[in-house]
């Protein structure tokens, strides 16, 4: 890797990651984004990140993004799954168990149709 | 999530009760819901409003309008044009001049709900923690670019000075004077020391910075030692954060790799390196000199001062300690200036503050909001309000080196200046809240059992006063104690904090002080009645047993 040795060399890194980040949301791939900080942990993030995976690979689903972040602050809902279709509103589900897990990717990722009772409102 | 656009207070001080106060908030209670606006608007009772004859009051906010005196009839007519319309019913509408500091507080921030207002936690649980690419995208190493390449060390110190930014770690110092101290000192060696040692119970707000967004920290560091002339760097971080000590290390490599930090940084020929060191769970290594002693290999007890870290550091070497929060600030004033910071929060304490709640409220978690905000919006809207129905009574800021706060100042502005002009401390931003079931006693005897364990027994005041103060509690609350306690304990309280060595003395006597100054009545039911009023004291006329 090139190491980085002026403003040009941070810009020219950022657009290519940015490039490469909008590759991924024009081409119509689903992004599913699990809380993995410590409390979604505790809260069993694991175990809802893996019914994820296990989901996807059973139902043979392709073109699925999944990835984690951090902890949003909001730890009463706890596990925290967020579903982004490309060109909608991310969508914020809460105390996410493994089988709501599996609704929300059945459901919602590939039919399209949002859980409204799993989501976290105001 | 949906955002509460307004909040209504009714005013609940006895005169009011007595005008139909209750009746006022019920009405109202049925008609907000009546016009579906419950998800919408929050709906509070209030004491100590008005010196005046025109209760019961209703106050709306953010607009600032004051009703008065409101029967439930003029309820719907309200709640229609004013709720439903936005229309401000004036014939109703009283001024708010007759009214106590307190709301005058609230109408001096007429239109200003306040929003959440991320700084601290900008990317945290947006970004994958373990890409720096993710970072990058979000502006991340922009204002360590900016610095290293077209700003001199002074330059840098001095856009964090006239920002305002003070230190978040609990004592609130401002850093860019910290940073302008260790600038100044000629050495060979110096050293910029992260302090994510995170002991007070109660706060995670950097464990979520740390494990969300550690090339934030990583960034910031950087610039700190840029501007003091430091070439080393350690992360204190506590042991039992696991998790954040693999994200910063693995933060620690990616930024290597891509020559964000090491012996060349931006290619400018700027050194400077960062070790990760993990503390063991004492809660006295949190304090700057105890964790000082504590990377050297010694054990972690604070050292006398002067002289300060900034002269006489880690190693004896200048060294600037910052807290975790308060380095997360730092690449977002580099990139927007100083007068944007100053543009959020109070004059007197600039920008945001993370607050971890917790206790008796329907939403727990971590919020970042202005400074400034008061306790009653924070339950009002981001705690969603009092869990089952419950009513505040008290308010525990800080983890443990922080006030017991009761209801009636919660009105008061949270910020630095603030907060110590009404004789409490903001704390390190963990809000612990409790309800009517929530005895004082206890809650100072949890706190002071506490203390004497973390104690590190270096200094008596600090050893034998908080194991008094203990012992003293423990006998009020067994129904066994006399008049003699108070005296003691307000004591116990003035001494610690005047003869103890470091802030954990010095700040263990506050709770002593705060249940005598706004519960004595409480304190004192438990010795001459000998009950405990929100039954909680076990007050079995037996202490023998707490002794161990
Ligand atoms: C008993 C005790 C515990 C402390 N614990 C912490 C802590 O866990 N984290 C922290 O940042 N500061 C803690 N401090 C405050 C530090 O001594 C120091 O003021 C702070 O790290 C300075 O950083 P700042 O200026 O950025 O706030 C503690 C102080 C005392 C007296």
């Amino acid at each position: 890797m090139s190491t980085i040795k002026s403003l040009d060399d941070l810009k020219k890194i950022r657009e290519e990651a940015l490039k490469k980040q909008q590759i991924k949301e024009s081409s119509g791939k689903t992004e599913v984004i699990v809380g993995m900080g410590t409390v979604g942990i505790a809260a069993g993030a694991r175990e809802t990140l893996k019914a994820i995976l296990e989901t996807i690979e059973k139902e043979n689903l392709s073109d699925i993004i999944v990835r984690q972040t951090g902890n949003i602050g909001l730890d009463s809902y706890e596990p925290i799954v967020q579903v982004a279709v490309s060109g909608k509103d991310k969508v914020s589900y809460g105390k996410v168990n493994p089988e709501m897990a599996q609704r929300i990717i059945k459901e919602h990722v590939v039919e399209g149709e949002i859980i409204s009772e799993y989501q976290i409102k105001g | 999530m949906k955002a509460i656009r307004s909040m209504i207070l009714v005013s609940s001080d006895p005169e009011s009760m007595d005008h139909g106060a209750l009746e006022v908030f019920s009405t109202l209670q049925k008609q907000i819901l009546a016009h579906g606006l419950e998800e919408e608007i929050s709906l509070s009772m209030i004491s100590d409003v008005s010196k005046k004859s025109q209760n019961p009051l209703v106050l709306v906010y953010p607009d600032a309008v004051i009703y008065g005196s409101v029967t439930p009839e003029d309820i719907p007519h309200i709640v229609e044009e004013h709720l439903y319309k936005g229309r401000v019913v004036e014939e109703k509408q009283i001024s708010p001049y007759d009214l106590s500091g307190r709301i005058a507080w609230l109408t001096a921030r007429k239109g200003t709900l306040p929003a959440e207002n991320r700084i601290v936690l900008k990317n945290v649980g947006l970004i994958d923690p373990e890409i720096i690419d993710d970072y990058i995208i979000n502006e991340g190493y922009e204002a360590l670019g900016k610095v290293l390449k077209e700003m001199t060390p002074k330059e840098t110190y001095t856009v964090i000075k006239e920002s305002g930014l003070q230190g978040r770690g609990g004592a609130g110092f401002p850093t860019g004077l910290k940073w302008q101290f260790v600038a100044g000192e000629k050495r060979d060696k110096k050293y910029v020391i992260c302090n994510a040692d995170e002991s007070e119970p109660g706060t995670f707000k950097d464990r979520l910075v740390l494990e969300g967004d550690p090339h934030a920290i990583i960034e910031a560091m950087t610039i700190a030692a840029y501007a003091v002339g430091a070439d080393e760097g350690f992360v204190y971080i506590r042991g039992e954060y696991g998790l954040a000590i693999t994200r910063m290390q693995k933060a620690i490599e990616q930024a290597q790799e891509y020559g964000l930090l090491g012996d060349n940084i931006f290619g400018t020929g700027f050194a400077f390196n960062i070790h990760i060191h993990a503390g063991a769970g004492a809660y006295i290594c949190g304090e700057e000199t105890a964790l000082i002693e504590s990377i050297e290999g010694n054990r972690g007890e604070p050292r006398a001062r002067p002289p300060y870290p900034t002269t006489a550091g880690l190693w004896q070497k200048p060294t600037v300690v910052n807290n975790v929060e308060t380095l997360a600030n730092i690449p977002a004033i580099i990139r927007n200036g100083p007068e944007w910071y100053k543009s959020i929060g109070t004059p007197s304490s600039p920008g945001t503050k993370v607050y971890t709640i917790l206790g008796n409220v329907n939403v727990t978690g971590l919020i970042e909001v202005p400074m400034g905000i008061t306790l009653r919006e924070v339950i009002s809207i981001y705690a969603k309000g009092m869990k089952d129905g419950g009513t505040f009574k008290v308010a525990q800021t800080g983890g443990s080196s922080g006030s017991i706060i009761p209801a009636s100042l919660q009105d008061t502005p949270m910020d630095f200046d603030s907060y110590n002009k009404a004789g409490v401390s903001l704390g390190s931003g963990a809000l612990l809240i409790g309800n009517q079931d929530v005895c004082v006693v206890d809650l100072a005897k949890v706190l002071l059992n506490f203390f004497r364990f973390e104690s590190c027994g270096k200094c008596n005041p600090c050893r034998i006063g908080n194991k008094r103060a203990f012992d003293v509690l423990s006998r009020i609350a067994e129904g066994v104690g006399n008049l003699q306690d108070l005296v003691d304990l307000q004591m116990l309280s003035n001494q610690l904090f005047e003869l103890s060595n470091c802030g954990l003395g010095q700040t263990a006597g506050s709770p002593l002080k705060d249940i005598l100054a706004h519960f004595q009545a409480e304190v004192e039911a438990h010795i001459k009645l000998k009950v405990c009023p929100a039954g909680v004291c076990p007050m079995s006329g037996n202490w023998e047993h707490q002794i161990d």
